[in-house]
């Protein structure tokens, strides 16, 4: 059997390291910190959780419809491509700054393109 | 929009509402204090419908199981049926004395429980009476006290807050929960510095939190930011001094953001002062008590300084208002 890319990066205990990091960037990243500015931080995190787990292909209970719910909210205050490319952006520097190899942040990538459209309500 | 049935009565949760708020706004009187998810006081069980794991967090894994959750943070994903319960347990102890911390502000001693164990920093829920109680923070240290201490601001028309300045007094019987809360000191690395930001009244768990600190023998420096708008709203100086004159990693800056402050004091607000002082925190402990707006704000500012989230203990003093 294969490894899956959740396996690869270290299982939980690498979204544990990636999950500050990654909010870090966000928080600071004016293009996109608006929409996350106002929510409680401490629920934040636990999302943040959610979607880095979901990223790097781990566990989740999450459908397309979810994603589409989920961000129905954000769409409708303007979330574009712009905003999930930057999202991406600091998924890829999040990843390189904990020395993941280039190929498993090419996979993250792909699971997140492929939710592109959910996320952005089309 | 989900539905919501509080034993029989069905009322309809709108989209940004947690479940406390959707009851209140409809005119149910379900006790409640803190409003986020620290005292306990609203619990109820859920005997239909799923409970989104937020909302049950902070329980012990006991009561999760059975269905209990906390409606001040739960935003429904499903309709629910709920109960009102009252579990929570309640002790009765004596008011051992009362005096005047400063302006507005009174100390209040209570005799401990038997076999009431707690970490200086956590709170307590202080019965007013059947329906009414409140959170306060612990002062003391189970190692210096034999006593409860309690740091009590009065707040203009407080229900509780005025109750204990104008009708407490020592020999009252009063009710109280037992220990709540997991902002306090752990042993951990001993060496770690430690960042302590509180206003007002949000000095009380601070000053269990550094004593008990100094008493496990933490190594690392110990920086306490006090903050009031008033010099006249600070309080407890002269121990926080000679504390700071007895252990030298031990820094005590009172700070005040109104006018005329003088030399004695830091000039502005106790977080900002602090991260002027120490922009870098990567590495740091961080104790965040008191005002709610500066808690939040705080705990961002923290972080964006360094701090891991798992490094920042906050109590906010939400009002139930
Ligand atoms: C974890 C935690 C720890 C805490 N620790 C401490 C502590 O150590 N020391 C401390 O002093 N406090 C502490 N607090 C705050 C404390 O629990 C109470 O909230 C506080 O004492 C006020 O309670 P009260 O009943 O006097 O005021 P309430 O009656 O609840 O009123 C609160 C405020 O709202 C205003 N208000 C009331 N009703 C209305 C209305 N209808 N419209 C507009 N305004 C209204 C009142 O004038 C008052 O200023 C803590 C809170 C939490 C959550
Ligand atoms: C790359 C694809 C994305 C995936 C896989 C993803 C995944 C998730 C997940 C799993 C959650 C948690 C949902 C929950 O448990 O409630 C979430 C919440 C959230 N996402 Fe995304 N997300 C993506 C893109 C984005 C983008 C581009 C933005 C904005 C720039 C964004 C902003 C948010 C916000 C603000 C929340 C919290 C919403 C709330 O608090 O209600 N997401 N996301
Ligand atoms: S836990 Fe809900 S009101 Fe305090």
């Amino acid at each position: 059997m294969s490894q899956s890319l959740f396996e690869k990066i270290g299982g939980t205990a690498a979204v544990d390291a990636a999950v500050d990091v990654f909010y870090r960037k966000v928080l600071s990243d004016e293009r996109i910190s608006d929409f996350f500015d106002a929510v409680d931080m401490e629920r934040q995190a636990a999302k943040q959780k959610a979607f880095l787990t979901m990223a790097l292909g781990g566990p989740n209970n999450y459908s397309g419809a979810d994603m589409r719910r989920g961000h129905a909210h954000l769409v409708a205050r303007g979330l574009n491509d712009a905003h999930f490319d930057a999202v991406m952006e600091n998924l890829a520097a999040t990843l390189q700054e904990l020395n993941v190899p280039a190929e498993l942040i090419a996979e993250a990538a792909a699971i997140c393109e492929s939710t592109r459209n959910d996320v952005l309500g089309r | 929009m989900y539905e919501i049935n509080y034993s029989g009565r069905a009322v309809a949760c709108t989209e940004n509402e947690t479940v406390l708020e959707c009851l209140l706004r409809n005119g149910i009187e379900h006790p409640h204090s803190c409003r986020n998810g620290s005292c306990q006081t609203c619990m109820v069980q859920a005997v239909a419908g799923s409970v989104p794991q937020q909302a049950s967090a902070p329980l012990k894994p006991s009561l999760r199981e059975q269905g209990y959750f906390l409606p001040c943070i739960c935003h429904p994903q499903d309709n629910l049926d709920i109960r009102p319960v009252a579990i929570m347990e309640r002790l009765q102890v004596a008011v051992t004395g009362i005096k005047s911390l400063g302006r507005n502000l009174v100390q209040v001693k209570l005799q401990r429980p038997e076999g009431f164990a707690y970490r200086p920093g956590q709170f307590i829920n202080l019965f007013r009476d059947d329906n009414i109680s409140r959170c306060y923070s612990l002062a003391s240290h189970p190692h210096h006290e034999d006593e409860l201490v309690l740091h009590v601001r009065r707040l203009p028309h407080g229900r509780v807050s005025g109750w204990i300045h104008d009708e407490l007094s020592q020999g009252d019987k009063i009710e109280v929960s037992g220990p709540l809360g997991d902002s306090f000191y752990v042993v951990d690395d001993q060496q770690q510095p430690l960042m302590l930001i509180g206003t007002g009244t949000g000095l009380a768990p601070l000053y269990g939190i550094i004593r008990d600190a100094l008493h496990h023998g933490h190594t690392g420096p110990i920086h306490l930011y006090h903050g009031a708008r008033d010099a006249a709203d600070l309080y407890l100086g002269e121990e926080l001094q000679r504390l700071q004159a007895e252990y030298g990693h031990f820094h005590y800056v009172p700070c005040v953001s109104g006018q005329a402050s003088g030399d004695r004091y830091a000039a502005g607000r106790a977080l900002d002062v602090a991260l002027q002082r120490h922009p870098q925190l990567k590495g740091w402990r961080v104790f965040l008590c008191g005002n709610p707006e500066m808690v939040k704000l705080a705990r961002k500012r923290a972080f964006m300084a360094g701090a891991a989230m798992q490094d920042i203990y906050a109590d906010a003093f939400t009002v139930s208002a």
